[in-house]
């Protein structure tokens, strides 16, 4: 049996390796994901008082460290029992916002636009966000735009792009000025045209990538994504809900406090990961995705009425439950345009510039669960204080490792299509990567680690014997 | 009975003082600036952190400013290369000793160590940082203590015995192993003699001792007041 290694995965927030057997005539096998990094969080916060734990998991990452201090704030609303003031839960909801639309537009202009609008098979030398910008200078420039018009929301709300400490248990530290608020409604209009100029570029090219719908993860999982209690899609507050692969709700309305009932982690042979099943299910049929393809799955509409009017074309073209993995690139786009929309709601809420967003109190319950939609999806928080309040135990569930089962799925169906292991060519690779560009997975969040990225690929002989090894970078 | 006035040079510099002034006191009232951690004006001076060292001319060794008396004649310098070269070890070696761990610490921005570090130009340490493992006292029901950033200044130790009269700080144990403790080595919240004054936490330079419920960043302390009331109080002798 041969062995395909690609090591590591580019374009992606981390380090990952996949494993391609292959059988004796040279077709796939077997493939496997691994992640290779640990970090161990939850280990290191033991003894630390839980109010510093936004500020201390928000380190987790640099890419998206306001969903962990969110989430974070949230488990630590929970050890407080407290109810975070109206103006203090809009602004968060807010922030929130600009991080989905920063991240989201990082993902797809920077890290997935080159294999899109450059294709798969073109020159892997090119086939990045520098090529782009030549090949799409327009193209490139939006996605800067965009990306900084979240940043700068971000900044202007919690005075720092990245690791803001703005946010903390009962609210947020500081009111938003009027001048804030009115700054953000001016820049909000060139966002929009960013985002509606994207979709209809995306959605022209769309139809470019037939095989890569078809065989992109296309296996049928279930998906989980937070709604409200309407089934609105919900990123910052909500209830889980999980729908099955045909359509039908298999539950609604899980409150962050009921996750362990519905969802267990598996640990993994060759992987930091643990792989989070739905519990009902078991191991492993219980997989399921999350993230922008899953929420809008899982929700009946997104509840803003641009948003809706794309939702609703992206069903009549791939059917109510899409699960093409490929799909996840327009389900970002959706949810760009849902997240600006909401944040103009917010803003034209008046109670949002009240002066009043934070409660305090001390530690009021010995455990608490904060749960949000990450830019990739479900993020769960859940820390345990003893009654001084210092954490005794945590647990983090990343979006990333929510979709880990799907992802080795997918990769397994993109090889078996792709990958012929007696002729090697690049582009069978880079689709094999691509595919997990597609999830956007962030492995640093996910096992709690962080690295450079480069790409290996080793081809193994039968008797282990080294018979190929590209390297790009 | 009148102090003699004695002169001495600093930096050059003629400045005129009194008999019984340290060298720093000197120095302040003459509007030169010295680095100091541990010494807070106001409370009895000890030499722990070292910042403060200078050179005085016919002394081969670096004198610590804030406890050294001045003499008739004596000529200080404050400012050389050597003197930032140890300055900054100082401050690495307070570094590596504990786990400060700025960017998630409650006091970071406002932080006299971190201030230190970024005045010196502490880029990197040169020493392997020692990683200990240290408790963190949360039993008070308002304060905090955490060993982790704890540079053993004794401020706490001084503001308690000498302005609140408490005196529940203690240092115990010696060199790598000295630990801040309350009260006969017993959790903070159960020290009997705290009066919860909190005047110990806003002494702090760093982020060891904090109010509870400060997230990340928004200690924010004030020790002139703690200052002023000391030496109203005439605690320095
Ligand atoms: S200030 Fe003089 S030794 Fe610390």
């Amino acid at each position: 049996m041969k062995r395909i290694t690609i090591d590591h995965v580019t374009r992606i927030e981390g380090h990952a390796k996949i494993t391609i057997h292959l059988d004796d005539a040279g077709h796939v096998a077997n493939t496997q994901f691994h992640v290779t990094q640990v970090r161990g969080f939850e280990k290191l916060t033991e003894g630390r008082p839980y109010y510093e734990m936004p500020g201390i998991t928000a380190r987790i990452c640099g890419i998206c460290p306001v969903s962990h201090l969110l989430a974070s704030s949230k488990a630590c609303d929970a050890i407080m029992a407290i109810r975070v003031p109206p103006a203090g839960q809009m602004l968060r909801d807010l922030l929130h916002c600009a991080q989905i639309v920063q991240s989201h537009a990082l993902s797809f202009f920077y890290l997935s636009a080159p294999d899109l609008l450059l294709g798969m098979d073109s020159n892997p030398e090119k086939r990045n966000v520098l090529g782009l910008i030549e090949k799409h200078p327009e193209l490139a420039r939006d996605g800067i735009e965009l990306r900084k018009f979240g940043q700068q929301v971000i900044e202007s709300l919690a005075k720092e792009r990245i690791h803001p400490s703005w946010v903390v248990p009962g609210g947020v530290n500081a009111p938003m000025a009027r001048e804030v608020r009115d700054q953000i409604l001016a820049t909000l209009p060139q966002a929009n045209a960013i985002a509606g100029r994207t979709m209809d570029l995306f959605k022209s090219k769309i139809e470019g990538f037939p095989e890569e719908i078809a065989y992109f993860g296309s296996a049928p999982t279930m998906y989980a994504g937070m709604v409200d209690a309407e089934g609105n899609l919900r990123l910052y507050d909500g209830k889980l809900r999980f729908r099955g692969a045909d359509g039908t709700i298999v539950q609604d309305q899980i409150a962050a406090e009921q996750y362990a009932d519905f969802i267990a982690e598996a640990a993994q042979r060759d992987s930091y990961l643990k792989a989070p099943y739905y519990v009902p299910e078991g191991f492993p049929r219980g997989v399921y995705r999350v993230g922008p393809l899953a929420r809008l799955n899982a929700a009946d509409r997104c509840g803003t009425p641009r948003a809706d009017r794309e939702l609703e074309e992206f069903r009549q073209r791939f059917g109510r439950v899409a699960h093409s993995s490929f799909l996840y690139h327009y389900a970002r786009l959706i949810e760009i345009i849902h997240a600006l929309e909401r944040m103009e709601m917010l803003l034209h809420e008046p109670k949002i510039l009240e002066s009043h967003v934070r409660a305090k109190a001390g530690v009021n319950a010995l455990e608490g669960v904060g749960m949000i939609e990450a830019p990739r999806g479900t993020l769960i928080h859940h820390y345990k204080v003893n009654d001084e309040g210092a954490i005794v135990w945590a647990n983090l569930i990343v979006a990333t490792g929510h979709n880990v089962l799907a992802m080795n799925k997918s990769i397994q169906q993109v090889s078996q299509h792709f990958v012929n292991g007696n002729k090697l060519e690049e582009g069978m690779l880079n689709r094999v990567s691509a595919v997990v560009r597609a999830y956007d997975p962030c492995l640093s969040c996910s096992t709690h680690a962080l690295g450079q990225i480069a790409m290996r690929i080793q081809l193994v002989g039968p008797e282990g014997e080294l018979l190929d090894d590209l390297r790009s970078e | 009975m009148p102090q003699r006035v004695l002169s001495i040079r600093i930096d050059g510099e003629l400045v005129s003082t009194t008999e019984g002034k340290t060298i720093l006191e000197a120095a302040r009232a003459s509007g030169k600036y010295i680095p100091t951690l541990c010494y807070l004006e106001g409370l009895s001076a000890v030499g722990a952190c070292r910042l403060c060292i200078v050179q005085v001319a016919g002394i081969d060794r670096l004198l610590p400013a804030c406890t050294t008396p001045v003499q008739n004649g004596m000529s200080v310098t404050t400012k050389s290369p050597k003197l930032a070269e140890y300055r900054r070890i100082a401050v690495e070696l307070l570094l590596v000793e504990r786990n400060h761990v700025c960017a998630v610490c409650v006091s970071n921005g406002h932080c006299e160590l971190q201030a230190m570090a970024c005045s010196l130009g502490v880029t990197h340490v040169r020493y392997p940082y020692d990683y200990p493992k240290l408790p963190v006292d949360m039993s008070h029901e308002r304060f905090v203590l955490d060993q982790n950033r704890c540079i053993l200044c004794t401020r706490c130790v001084r503001v308690c015995a000498e302005v609140e009269g408490a005196h529940v700080w203690e240092i115990i144990s010696r060199g790598i192993q000295a630990r801040l403790v309350s009260e006969l080595n017993q959790a903070w919240g159960d020290a009997a003699s705290c009066t919860n004054c909190g005047k110990c936490v806003q002494a702090c330079p760093t982020g060891a001792l904090s109010e509870k419920g400060h997230a990340v960043e928004e200690m924010v302390k004030r020790n002139d007041n703690i200052s002023a009331l000391a030496v109203w109080r005439g605690v320095e002798a």
